[in-house]
């Protein structure tokens, strides 16, 4: 059995608006073991992001994060700022969709990476620079010992973005939490990247999640998912399970919305309606609106993420078979 | 000949060695350097079709739309709308031409003036393309599309802030179709929105071009998307058009070796088939479009290259089946003469 790295227990993050509070994340729990790869994957306001960010301490001023993200028996919700920087970076890491606002314009590579090393893990300088130029080459950048001299603005998006993963990496962190990485890029530079990352978790046994609303990029490179909605998760489980036999009705609308190179369908079968605010969510279950195989129970109560057999979860009342045409 | 004028007949749109270039300050004294955006394009679009443009950043999709739609002046060329000259027109002709000629932006919100009304924005068009129309017959028409795209017409008088990613895009989608365009150019007009909200607004596409017998330039960076909606795809690769063929032809037979490499780096959705296919990696990045390759601009990243790809540019050939290919090795490629560099 591969050892659990992190194991998130009702995470929860909450917003204090003006003169109301917003819910991003409810009641989130899931482990993660060394050397996988979980994607989490859900729309804009599914709360994906901040789930991640509340354990990496980077939330906003007015977000406030309960629950546990525990890293053997370290928890790292809540965690004073300096006791978490012995952490970060050095056992957790995280890079982002934009690789320009995490790295200083005003210092050259070289001097940005080798900082990680000296601080983390007490290399002296000239070790420091030479390592950080071996991992450079590691992620695929030409020339390295030229490119260490470069300062961010000189490389492209591409190239900065194995900057990001160079410098996250550079500690061997048991965690890569990646937001959205290749988003940004083009895709044959995404490409690239994704077979960056299957080799590093493979080489490391780094434990990668994958934050993502493209699920082209989860069937490529995750093993398990977990998919999110209004700010929980709603079905989690084996890519291959989620993909070829979903259980929760918004897997199902996602991967029927996601337009598919290989098979060209006459037309997509979208989710009607539109993605719920935060702040108003609907009801009993908050994808009940938008839902093909609502019933009257999800309309009043709200269904728990419950083990459904072999290592999957959802959170649904509709027991039938997830086939629109037994609705329509 | 007849099956000439024919061709004549249905083409809406013809594109004629289109070139544009911009021109990049490099401070005070130093000399301008020139970047070529778009160089000797040339392709048709006939009644009804939709072609899609593909391509990565930097490769002048989005400035061959505006080109095709004179909010860039090409350098060179020719647009022919009908057989017309687009780039002849007087500014007044031109804005004559404007409604049948309508465009679909990105970025749904920021496309949207956000102190006027919905209403107002949608009607706007027709203010200045069809002054003949009064104030009643404009509200009628602005609350027939609003009806088509799917927003309700009591949003009338609400403002583009309160509504969703989605919902703006149908209001742009509105205005684009409120002075009836027989062409809309849609400039990645579903990047910008979630993939439940992107699929919606597909489909909505798709039924509109029936209803209003449009036909589309879809241009994406997102190959599966461009499939999805596309009868023919033109592929560009650094301001040159590398590929034009059917979607299908595209997708089960490609040619160029840039169509190649983009179709197997594209992300599908479904584990067993992405984990099964092997991608054929493209090494590097594509080059500065200021300082461009000799001879064929993608051999720097193509794994067939030889050294005379570097001396001589490929002509966009016509090949059979009513194609175009821009490589000097692609029948060699195809019949596995070639071998791949590893």
């Amino acid at each position: 059995m591969a050892n659990t790295v992190l194991d998130v227990q009702d995470l929860s993050v909450t917003f204090q608006l003006r003169d109301s509070e917003v819910d991003a994340v409810r009641e989130m729990n899931f482990q993660l073991t060394e050397g996988e790869t979980l994607a989490v994957v859900g729309e804009s306001g599914s709360g994906k992001s901040q789930a991640f960010l509340s354990i990496m301490g980077l939330l906003a001023r007015n977000g406030r994060a309960t629950g546990k993200a525990l890293m053997g028996d370290v928890n790292l919700v809540g965690m004073d700022k300096r006791r978490l920087d012995e952490y970060r970076g050095r056992d957790i890491a995280m890079i982002f969709q934009d690789p320009m606002t995490s790295l200083n314009p005003t210092l050259r590579l070289r001097t940005q990476l080798a900082e990680v090393l000296v601080r983390h893990r007490g290399f002296d300088r000239k070790d420091a620079v030479r390592t950080s130029i071996e991992m450079l080459e590691r992620v695929g950048i030409p020339e390295p010992a030229k490119r260490a001299n470069s300062y961010p603005h000189e490389l492209s998006g591409g190239m900065r973005q194995r900057v990001m993963i160079a410098m996250a990496l550079l500690c061997q962190p048991k965690i890569l939490i990646a937001d959205e990485p290749t988003t940004a890029l083009d895709v044959t530079v995404q490409a690239q990247m994704l077979d960056l990352f299957k080799s590093l978790t493979e080489d490391f046994g780094t434990a990668l999640v994958l934050i993502t609303h493209d699920l082209g990029v989860v069937a490529g490179v995750a093993d398990r998912m977990m998919v999110m909605y209004g700010g929980r998760s709603v079905e989690t489980g084996s890519v291959n399970d989620l993909f070829y036999d979903p259980r929760h009705p918004y897997t199902l609308g996602l991967l029927h919305s996601t337009p598919h190179i290989a098979h060209r369908a006459e037309r997509l079968d979208p989710i009607r309606g539109l993605p719920p605010s935060l702040e108003h969510l609907p009801k009993g279950c908050s994808f009940n609106p938008r839902c093909a195989f609502c019933f009257d129970r999800c309309l009043e109560e709200r269904p728990p993420l419950e083990p459904i057999g072999g290592d999957r979860k959802k959170a649904c009342f509709y027991e039938g078979p997830l086939r629109y045409e037994e609705v329509a | 000949m007849m099956a000439q004028a024919n061709v004549a007949e249905d083409t809406l749109l013809e594109i004629k060695d289109l070139k544009k270039s911009f021109s990049i300050a490099t401070g005070l004294f130093g000399k301008p350097l020139e970047l070529k955006a778009l160089q000797n394009i040339n392709f048709t679009i006939k009644k009804g079709e939709t072609l899609g443009i593909v391509g990565e950043s930097g490769c002048g999709k989005s400035t061959l739309g505006r080109c095709i739609l004179q909010l860039i002046e090409p350098d060179a060329g020719q647009v022919l709308w009908l057989g017309k000259d687009l780039m002849s027109l007087s500014p007044k002709e031109m804005r004559q031409r404007r409604q049948d000629l309508q465009i679909i932006f990105q970025d749904p919100l920021a496309s949207l003036n956000p102190r006027m009304t919905v209403g107002e924005i949608i009607s706007d068009p027709l203010r200045t393309l069809r002054p003949e129309l009064n104030k009643r017959q404009r509200q009628e028409r602005v609350v027939r599309v609003m009806e088509s795209v799917g927003l309700l017409p009591e949003m009338i008088n609400r403002y583009p802030h309160e509504f969703s990613g989605g919902q703006a895009q149908r209001i742009g989608i509105a205005r684009a179709l409120v002075t009836e365009p027989k062409l809309i150019v849609c400039d990645e007009p579903v990047s910008a929105l979630d993939v439940s909200i992107q699929a919606q607004i597909l489909n909505l596409l798709a039924d509109l071009k029936d209803e209003y017998g449009l036909t589309l330039i879809f241009i994406s960076h997102n190959l599966s998307v461009v499939r999805h909606v596309s009868d023919r795809i033109l592929v560009l690769y650094l301001g040159r058009v590398v590929e034009l063929a059917t979607g299908d032809e595209i997708y089960s037979t490609p040619k160029h070796p840039y169509t190649r490499a983009l179709l197997t780096a594209v992300p599908i959705p479904d584990p067993k088939l992405a984990r099964e296919r092997s991608i054929d990696a493209l090494k590097g990045e594509i080059p500065s479009p200021i300082n461009q390759p000799s001879g064929c601009t993608f051999r720097t990243r193509c794994r067939y290259a030889k050294d005379y790809c570097a001396e001589q540019l490929p002509p966009l050939e016509r090949i059979p089946g009513n194609r175009q290919v821009a490589c000097l090795r692609w029948e060699q490629i195809e019949s596995g003469e070639a071998e791949p560099a590893a």
